[in-house]
């Protein structure tokens, strides 16, 4: 059922940890759904520049798997190019997932933009493009509609 | 592999499997047809009709109707009941049964009946007080499984069928509510005997004791009436059109007569291997707890919820130690909600999504259960190591 880029995300998952003085944490999903995915990013304040992230999730295969691939695709990443990464590339960078846990994948965009919204309020700062996360279980709300 | 999913399925016997093969292959006749291989090939259908009547305590072997799957034997029961009544359009059902029940009776809602889902305890179990006090005047209806395929319990289905009985004595014979259990988890693994249960109509099927799949019945007592499912040729009575699975009947029939030879050895056996399993997991994993009834369940089935994990990430990691069984979690429901029976029985989604359900076999050995005991309590620490609950409850419990 799931490819076997998920299928080795999940069971030698990269960066999964905590960051004990991360400067942006996002905390996203929900028990009732199944995924909660809390992400930790290390931004350097001079360059903009996540030098590290790590994750802990609950939620299946697919939730682990795109939380994992997420850490990596946001280090060495500036704040900007970070806020470019979406449901859809996190996605195609695990070649592909059931159509049922595509929900996964929106959850990892959700929280680097949770985590990296939670930095700007700490460090006062606006960043261009990106607003207050929503309610963290919308995206379900939108799957069950389909 | 070590199969710990037999509550899904069973793998089919292989003495089965070479009976069945003679009526693909020799015995291949329409047994509607007038010659002798048809002959032949009804008179293995008829054997096979004693055979599940006799397992089930029937009276009649006319009272079994061969169907494709345990889904339409209660699909069938269910829709026959409200298409031939017309005194009342109350149904009574519980919060537990298999989503084809509760599917059916959503159906039948659109269509405006009115359906009450039937909390249960703790443990899964509704009792015989709950249904007689459910009961009203245009109840025609009631429709409790034996035993459940979750978490195994198993439900008071004589007392239940008792209560009934004692309602419709002051009922015109065209006016009784009929009840139906879904036995489905229950045949060929614990006694089951129509008559000292009360049922009217029950539904089994062959894949759940290494029978083949594609093939289940319904059993209806006589004089109760049963709407044809599909018009056409003769076949079960005029209710069921379509050329018989032969094959499929013949084998569900001789795997009914190898499980009833060994049910009682095999219960004595399961339930031990079952208790040993339970205790073991639940001494070796903190924070896990037992789902269902302790003692009144399933010999073969064991289900227990692990806090602050998510099931199918457990599932994904036995299966890479080979290891194969199913769990209460959103993720392998292909919903987003977790178990409706877990959510029933009061566990909080979190925990409905952490659970686990090894379901034991003929098959099933004491190394095999050691050799799970041996790897789970590592997936489980694994994950709760990946989980931000995890992380959460053991910095409130340090503070």
């Amino acid at each position: 059922m799931y490819s076997e880029k998920v299928m080795d995300y999940f069971m030698n998952p990269r960066n999964m940890g905590e960051i004990e003085n991360a400067n942006g944490v996002g905390l996203v999903g929900n028990a009732k759904c199944g995924d909660i995915m809390k992400l930790y990013l290390d931004i350097d304040d001079a360059t903009g520049i996540i030098r590290d992230a790590k994750f802990k999730t609950f939620g299946c295969g697919a939730a682990v798997a795109t939380s994992s691939i997420s850490t990596e695709m946001v280090i060495g990443k500036t704040i900007h190019e970070a806020l470019d990464i979406t449901n859809r590339s996190v996605t195609e960078a695990l070649d592909g997932l059931p159509p049922l846990k595509i929900h996964c994948s929106l959850l990892a965009e959700e929280a680097i933009r949770s985590a990296l919204w939670d930095y700007a309020q700490k460090k006062g700062i606006k960043i261009e493009g990106l607003q207050a996360p929503e309610s963290t279980d919308h995206h379900h709300h939108l799957n069950d509609e389909e | 592999m070590i199969y710990l999913d037999n509550a899904a399925t069973t793998a089919l016997r292989p003495e089965v499997f070479d009976t069945m093969i003679e009526y693909m292959r020799e015995n291949y006749a329409n047994p509607s047809s007038i010659y002798q291989k048809a002959g032949c090939a009804k008179v293995a259908m008829d054997v096979a009709r004693e055979k599940i009547a006799k397992a089930i305590s029937a009276d009649h072997s006319n009272e079994i109707f061969f169907t494709g799957s345990g889904s339409e034997s209660i699909n069938w029961a269910i829709k026959s009941v409200v298409n031939n009544t017309t005194h009342g359009k109350h149904i009574i059902t519980t919060k537990v049964e298999h989503p084809v029940v509760l599917r059916t009776c959503e159906f039948l809602e659109k269509q405006g009946f009115d359906v009450t889902y039937l909390p249960v305890d703790e443990f899964g179990m509704v009792d015989a007080q709950q249904v007689e006090e459910a009961i009203l005047e245009g109840t025609i209806l009631v429709a409790v499984m034996m035993a459940n395929n979750e978490i195994g319990t198993i439900m008071p289905i004589a007392e239940i069928g008792e209560v009934i009985a004692k309602v419709n004595e002051t009922r015109e014979r065209s006016e009784r509510i009929l009840f139906f259990t879904d036995a489905i988890q229950a045949v060929g693994h614990i006694p089951v005997d129509v008559n000292a249960l009360n049922v009217d109509m029950l539904a089994l099927s062959g894949h759940k004791f290494y029978a083949p799949k594609g093939v289940g019945a319904l059993y209806v007592r006589r004089g109760v009436k049963l709407m044809p499912l599909i018009h056409g040729g003769g076949q079960e009575r005029g209710r069921r059109g379509g050329t018989e699975n032969v094959s499929g009947i013949v084998g569900m029939g001789y795997a009914i007569d190898l499980a009833m030879a060994e049910m009682e050895a095999e219960i004595t056996r399961q339930t031990e291997l079952r208790d040993y399993l339970i205790t073991q997991i639940l001494e070796k994993i903190p924070h896990s707890r037992l789902n269902g009834h302790p003692i009144k369940r399933l010999p073969g089935n064991a289900n227990i919820t692990f806090d602050f994990i998510e099931g199918e990430g457990m599932l994904l990691m036995l299966d890479f130690n080979d290891i194969a069984a199913s769990s209460g979690s959103a993720c392998t429901s292909g919903s987003l909600d977790p178990s409706h029976v877990l959510l029933a029985v009061g566990l909080t989604h979190e925990q409905a999504h952490g659970s686990l359900r090894l379901s034991l076999g003929k098959d099933t050995t004491k190394q095999e259960l050691d050799k799970l005991i041996e790897v789970l309590p590592n997936i489980v620490e694994r994950l709760r190591q990946m989980s931000p609950l995890w992380e959460d409850y053991q910095r409130n419990s340090v503070t």
